[in-house]
């Protein structure tokens, strides 16, 4: 079982350290500064959710998980590795993290398969006959074993995303990043990609998610990040977070998105 | 004496096109290797390749194929180092198709959308990976069309390499001129073969970029 694998990979590496923790984190783009002394962390399988208005930094934040940002000041570690130490560390760390993006970015010159066994076969070296079953597998996890054969553009926005979830699991990877996987999508496309998310976080993957779908929040957050003019506002537990936000700033985002009821 | 236009003559010039055709394919094959290395060292992360790549482009593409002939030509020879029309010929279009090529390749490799960088960023890909399998041939299927409109391009620039004696259709058509008098006939023979060697891949170039703009029009 791939559910089975995963989690054991998560256990075996440094169990003693979180999976990922941003020490006193600052990011300019210029003079604008995007991130003000952010500090994070998130244990293993914790699943956090990261809501704000936009321009607020909460995208820039989970880029830095990555480094497709780079900060300027403050550290940071996935898995205990620390990526603001050099760009050896970062294809180390961009291997184990997955990342969703809120446009796709399938490949579009390759089938649906492909784009699954790409990175697996170049980047961990995995046989293409392996790399071919882990993907089927995963598309069907996905709930679309019936489109591998197909180019991107013939799918649904919402197939589309479940495929770049399925290739971003391909890589078996420790942690996974939602840019507003649904912010790109057609409303009745929503539902399937939440769903597909909440099978994930329910097999215990470390998620940090972007989104302004407070119902998927409410529902598999262990906690939520609010951010405003780049910095962290209020973190809490969901239950909290919304019958009893502390900061005005808080209640007057959650009003403007209909979050409080 | 003046000689008449005969067949002798028509074939000696229609022959001289297989030259035009090899100048053109060396100085394309070249160009190709070289661009490809010019469109990369373009968008490269490191300043050290970057800025060497813009000044080769900027130069290349300011002064006149006609003074890039010369100076290989000539400057082969200051240096007592003997150079054909042929070899020079050929090296002078070779770096002049590389700049060219290089700049409208760069072009093709920055219309690749920015989320497809990254997504190849974020599963690990490596530079070479992410080239050969992400972005270049995306990056190819937008260049095919200026591609082949540079080729004909090319082909035409070709004949700037008679005036340094090398002899293909042109410098063949002043040969003949200069026997036979008969300008008109000549010359509108030698522009007519190119129009036979640069008109099918007009066509082909104008047919793939409708090709392409109905393919990325959905």
């Amino acid at each position: 079982m791939p559910d089975a694998a995963s989690q054991v990979t998560i256990q075996e590496t440094d169990p003693g350290m979180p999976a990922i923790r941003m020490e006193n984190v600052d990011k300019w783009f210029g003079h604008f500064q995007a991130l003000k002394n952010i500090d994070l962390e998130v244990d293993r399988g914790d699943k956090i959710v990261v809501c704000g208005p936009s321009g607020s930094g909460k995208s820039t934040l989970i880029r830095c998980i990555n480094q497709l940002e780079t900060v300027q000041r403050g550290r940071i570690f996935v898995d205990g590795i620390e990526l603001t130490a050099g760009p050896k560390n970062v294809e180390k760390i961009r291997r184990e993290v997955g990342m969703v993006f809120q446009q796709f970015n399938l490949f579009p010159h390759m089938t649906v398969l492909q784009n699954c066994m790409l990175a697996p076969m170049k980047v961990r070296g995995v046989k293409r006959a392996e790399a071919e079953e882990t993907a089927r597998r995963y598309l069907a996890r996905v709930k679309i074993p019936e489109q591998a054969e197909k180019y991107p553009a013939q799918l649904s926005g919402g197939q589309q995303q479940r495929v770049a979830i399925a290739r971003a699991l391909c890589m078996n990877p420790k942690v996974m990043l939602f840019d507003e996987p649904t912010s790109a999508l057609d409303p009745e496309m929503v539902q399937e990609v939440l769903d597909t998310m909440i099978d994930l976080a329910q097999e215990g993957m470390t998620m940090v998610v972007v989104t302004h779908e407070m119902g998927f929040a409410r529902k598999v957050a262990d906690r939520v990040v609010f951010m405003d003019k780049g910095e962290i506002v209020e973190t809490g537990d969901p239950e909290t977070f919304f019958s009893n936000p502390r900061h005005q700033r808080t209640r007057t985002f959650l009003g403007q998105i209909g979050g409080t009821q | 004496m003046i000689r008449s236009f005969g067949a002798n003559e028509f074939w000696f010039i229609v022959l001289a096109a297989q030259w035009t055709v090899a100048l053109s394919a060396v100085a394309f094959t070249g160009g190709a290797l070289g661009g490809l290395a010019i469109a990369l060292a373009r968008i490269s992360q490191t300043a050290l390749l970057r800025y060497p790549a813009i000044g080769y482009v900027r130069l290349f593409q300011g002064t006149p194929l006609l003074m890039q002939l010369f100076l290989v030509f000539f400057g082969f020879n200051i240096f007592n180092v003997s150079m054909s029309p042929w070899g020079a010929a050929a090296i002078a279009l070779t770096l002049h198709a590389s700049a060219f090529l290089g700049e409208i390749w760069r072009g093709c490799i920055q219309a690749v959308p920015g989320g497809q960088f990254e997504a190849s960023w974020a599963l690990g890909l490596k530079y070479y990976d992410r080239m050969r399998y992400v972005v270049l041939p995306q990056a190819a299927k937008i260049a095919v069309a200026p591609t082949v409109g540079f080729l004909v391009q090319l082909i035409k620039g070709t004949s700037l390499a008679s005036i340094i004696g090398f002899v293909e259709l042109t410098r063949a058509g002043q040969i003949v001129n200069n026997a036979t008098f008969a300008p008109f006939t000549v010359f509108g023979l030698v522009a007519a073969l190119y129009f036979i060697l640069c008109w099918p891949l007009s066509l082909l170039a104008r047919n793939l970029e409708q090709r392409f703009s109905v393919a990325t029009r959905r």
